[in-house]
């Protein structure tokens, strides 16, 4: 054993430094014992109880220095020394300053005087006093979690509704609020057309198909799935039209839902009378009728509310890419598909792509089965077996219980795929890609290995199996759209160019004897 | 123009709360967001969460708001003085001959863990109750001994907080409110009671404080009359103290203030020399006077009617208890003392610590000590190594305090006062603990000192106590 002393004249450092220092110092290897401390009788007391006082470190002063290492050869106190000296070193370059941190709605807010907007995600048992704390801070929420119970919803509302704030959500998706799109949205151009969406999928949807056709986005308002029920009353749709009406580079207004509640749709279409700006509204599977005596501009399809409010914010519609559906291409696949080969099923993320989808079945054929249809003798009652045509919203809480939303995490989906490929009734089975914030960084890329073990196990079999995609994104957006698209075709997917055709070619493809 | 119309031609800043790369979305897009450091409130606890809620209320939230206004004015407006030194017995409510204080929530002999026992006997032997640390320990089991926390007898202990009747005692009284709060000599470091070491060399100087000592500092404070504390700490501070850990600023002021006194006394010039010879044998010399200042400052603030404002926190060893301004008197909220992780003396390994001891948290609950870290750069080996998180720690403390004590302040943090007026209501809110730096002593008694660092109260104290406050204030 060996023990190795250097003591450093007037050299000062705090005890606690120095306390810090021996603890890194006993922890070099092949250290036995290592003290680093000031002169003091106290100090030279402790070395004396770990039996390494000698008589040099006795005479030491209360202003040195003093190291003392014991390791089991010369050599190792040598290089015990030296670390030591390199643990005296300033590490410097230290990080700049550091962000500070807030933990709580309250204190942030209070700090952050230019906060106007919280966008709130965590889970929803926390999430509707989050919320609150927000709209009492006064601001503005989005409000992306699910699980949040009815009358917290309506409570909120109200209480955003008296403050005049806005208040998206809950389980609101998507938002774009002065050319910033929160939680999911895709980069679409700055323009003069607003939405009030209560649907975040269909709402991405329109402001993808208005980019497309050349036109723009004011301010994007998710309101939450609920908000057009019979119980919230439409109060976000309501103060959403309002403020767009008065938003000077609002020209025109598009309203997105699936279909609201009777008393709730007379609401809003009362105020789609009152407001001084064309409004196109799309409620899924809505009646013309009561929209146009509202002197509202009705569409069917999510295309149709594109392009109308687009014509209606200036764009020639003689000009315009319709993008009409490729009748030659569907012949072509009719005749690739036996007389088996019946059904359509639709494997989808984003629920009102699933929904239109639907819808546009439902027109043509008795047999669409859903987890998520209206008509009871049509609703899955096993959402993991398919019947006849089926369209599953594999983001609603049936599937995503426990689990992450398939837009993040596709494994349920391509499980779910690779079975119904299987299925010699399947004559297309059609799926959605969603791209843009919030989305995963390769929705095409994930699930390309089992479209090709799919189409070669159907070729094995002598069969065509038809794979329609949808892309939903805009040349701007995060993955590259067309990289996506062009991954799709080269593994043998058929492209549609809009959630609408997306439906139409899947319900035309299976057609028989036309 | 309406708010929503507002948000539609502002830029946008959003404050995001759960899915971190929302925020980094936002920021791509130029528009400015921030992360919350968030946790479910109350851990997550239905009942705490719904207690949250009541507290809420806005007839409620007004009351307690208004009840905590006045608790953290009579903190910050407390001026505390140190007016004399005199014997336990002659100054403590309470003292009687064979009354041993100790730190923290009440306690009983079996009980207390190492050191405390070790403070303990050697208190009976200094005393003359016992003739040895055996018969001294027979004497603590008999029932001879009342054993009562130092914090309800206006007095604050470090570590073990062991005290008896014939040691000196800090008077400090508080001018603006009246009140007047106490605490022990500091033994200096290392081998001493109040870290449970009880031999020979121990008491003998316990009777040197009790002798020298104390007598020379109670005759110089007679000369003196008053020493402004409040004054001293800020200055302390400004010269890099926290005043808890290190207090080499403070004990240089301290001394400063006494010697001109000190050398008026009666006593030999041996004597004196002995007593600057003492002070000069460790900065801690001042550790004990500002746990008076927080304790006589905090008392002031003790008993106000629906204030959520935490006045102690204290531990013997075994628990970590605190009281709350809105539950008057002795009410005690308990959970388990914990582990004091930082570095250590040479030979000692963290098996070896004893459990989280003393009142010496009575800084952090007014403000210093952990709180203040950023204002001593020094230690900040304490609190991490680095100077950024000893800022960290500094501003963290801001989000579970009511205001900044102007009196008080941190120059590295632009002058910003202390983290003042710990809010139960927001500890549970944010999940954030209070924390504190302290020492650590070894947890067999006979040995003393170990080693230094941080650690937190037990979350189940301020959870029993937000409970208990929610029932008293919706009555």
């Amino acid at each position: 054993m060996s023990t190795k002393v250097v003591i450093k004249q007037s050299t000062y450092f705090d005890s606690v430094s120095l306390m810090s220092l021996s603890t890194k110092a006993n922890q070099i290897e092949g250290v036995e014992q290592a003290v680093i401390a000031m002169g003091t009788d106290m100090n030279k007391e402790v070395l004396k109880n770990v039996g390494l006082l000698t008589p040099e470190l006795e005479a030491a002063k209360t202003s040195d220095l003093m190291i003392v290492v014991k390791a089991a050869t010369d050599e190792l106190c040598e290089s015990a020394l030296i670390a030591i000296e390199e643990l005296f070193k300033k590490k410097g370059g230290s990080k700049s300053a550091t962000e500070i941190k807030y933990s709580t709605i309250d204190s942030a807010a209070a700090s952050i005087p230019e906060a106007n907007l919280a966008v709130i995600s965590v889970n929803g048992a926390f999430a509707a006093r989050e919320a609150r704390k927000a709209l009492e801070n006064d601001l503005h929420v989005m409000l992306f979690s699910d699980n949040v119970s009815i009358e917290e919803e309506i409570a909120l509302k109200q209480f955003a509704h008296e403050k005049g704030l806005l208040m998206m959500g809950p389980d609101c998706g998507t938002a774009i609020i002065g050319n910033v799109a929160l939680c999911f949205g895709n980069a679409v151009r700055k323009g003069n057309i607003g939405i009030v969406g209560a649907s975040g999928t269909g709402s991405q949807e329109v402001s993808v198909r208005i980019h497309d056709f050349g036109g723009g986005i004011t301010q994007l308002i998710g309101t939450g799935g609920r908000d057009l029920s019979e119980q919230v009353g439409g109060i976000m749709m309501l103060d959403g039209i309002k403020a767009l009406e008065e938003d000077e580079a609002t020209k025109v207004i598009v309203l997105i839902s699936k279909p609201p509640a009777a008393s709730v749709q007379e609401k809003v279409l009362a105020q789609v009378k009152s407001c001084k700006k064309p409004v196109v509204v799309y409620f899924i599977g809505g009646e013309e009728t009561p929209v146009l005596e509202a002197g509202g501009h009705f569409a069917k399809t999510s295309k149709e509310a594109a392009i109308k409010a687009v014509v209606l914010a200036g764009a020639n519609e003689d000009e315009l890419n319709k993008r009409a559906l490729n009748w030659p291409l569907i012949e072509e696949v009719r005749a690739k598909l036996t007389p088996e080969q019946k059904y359509v099923r639709g494997l989808f993320c984003g629920g009102t792509l699933c929904d239109e989808a639907m819808y546009l079945a439902m027109d043509k054929y008795e047999d669409v089965y859903s987890n998520i249809q209206k008509k009871a003798d049509y609703k899955l009652k096993n959402i993991h077996e398919s019947k006849a045509h089926t369209f599953l919203d594999m983001g609603d809480d049936d599937f995503t219980n426990g689990k992450p939303h398939p837009m993040i995490d596709p494994s349920t989906r391509i499980a779910r795929f690779l079975e119904e490929a299987k299925d010699p009734s399947v004559g297309v089975i059609l799926m959605d890609f969603i791209l843009g914030f919030g989305s995963h960084e390769d929705p095409v890329g994930v699930m390309l290995p089992a479209i090709l073990e799919a189409k070669a196990n159907a070729a094995k079999e002598g069969r065509h199996l038809e794979i329609l995609g949808y892309v939903l994104g805009t040349d701007l957006d995060t993955p590259n759209f067309d990289e996506q698209v062009k991954k799709l075709m080269d593994a043998g997917v058929t492209i549609a160019s809009s959630s609408t055709n997306a439906g139409l070619l899947a319900r035309e493809f299976v057609a028989k004897g036309e | 123009m309406s708010k929503i119309n507002e948000l539609f031609n502002g830029k946008i800043h959003a404050i995001n709360v759960g899915i971190e790369f929302f925020k980094d979305d936002i920021i791509k897009q130029n528009a400015n967001a921030s992360h919350l450091d968030w946790k479910p409130p109350g851990g997550g606890k239905p009942e705490l969460i719904n207690a949250l809620d009541r507290l809420e209320n806005a007839a409620v939230a007004e009351k307690i708001a208004a009840a905590n206004k006045l608790a953290v004015e009579r903190i910050i407006n407390s001026q505390p003085m140190l007016v004399g030194f005199d014997q336990a017995i002659n100054v403590v409510p309470g003292m009687t001959k064979t009354t041993i204080l100790h730190a923290g929530p009440p306690i009983t002999w079996d009980k207390m863990c190492g050191s405390m026992k070790g403070a303990v006997t050697g208190a009976i032997v200094f005393e003359g109750l016992a003739k040895d640390i055996e018969e001294a320990e027979q004497v603590a089991a008999s029932g001879a001994i009342t054993f009562s926390p130092c914090h309800e007898h206006n007095c604050v202990g470090s570590m073990a907080g062991v005290t008896s009747a014939s040691m000196f005692m800090h008077v400090v009284k508080n001018k603006t409110y009246g009140n007047v709060a106490y605490t022990n000599l500091s033994e200096q470091m290392a081998k001493i009671l109040r870290m449970g070491a009880n031999d020979e060399s121990v008491i003998a100087r316990l009777n040197w404080m009790r002798d020298v000592l104390g007598p020379m500092l109670r005759d110089a404070m007679k000369i003196a009359g008053e020493i402004d504390l409040r004054l001293m700490l800020a200055q302390a501070l400004h010269m890099g103290d926290e005043c808890h850990n290190r207090n080499n600023a403070g004990t240089s002021l301290l001394i400063q203030a006494l010697t001109p006194y000190i050398l008026e006394t009666d006593f030999t010039k041996e004597q004196k020399r002995e007593v600057f010879d003492f002070v000069a044998s460790s900065d801690y010399f001042s550790g004990p006077t500002w746990m008076a200042l927080c304790k006589c400052a905090l008392d002031a603030a003790h008993g106000i009617e629906n204030s959520t404002i935490v006045t102690t926190m204290a531990r013997n060893g075994v628990e970590f208890g605190i009281r709350v301004s809105g539950m008057a008197g002795n009410t005690w909220f308990i959970g388990p003392a914990q582990k004091v992780i930082g570095p250590m003396f040479a030979g000692y390994k963290p098996e070896d610590s004893g459990l989280d001891i003393g009142d010496s948290a009575i800084t952090e609950t007014y403000g210093i000590g952990g709180f203040a870290m950023a204002a001593a750069p020094a230690i900040v080996a304490l609190v991490g190594g680095t100077v950024e998180e000893a800022i960290g720690f500094s501003t963290t403390m801001k989000e579970i305090t009511t205001a900044e004590n102007p009196n008080v302040t941190i120059p590295l943090l632009d002058f910003q006062g202390v983290a003042t007026g710990i809010d139960i209501r927001q500890v549970i809110q944010t999940g954030i603990l209070p924390i504190i730096n302290t020492a650590i002593a070894h947890k067999d008694a006979g040995i003393g000192m170990i080693g230094a660092g941080i650690t937190y109260p037990p979350m189940e104290a301020f959870e029993k106590a937000l409970l208990a406050v929610t029932e008293t204030i919706s009555q």
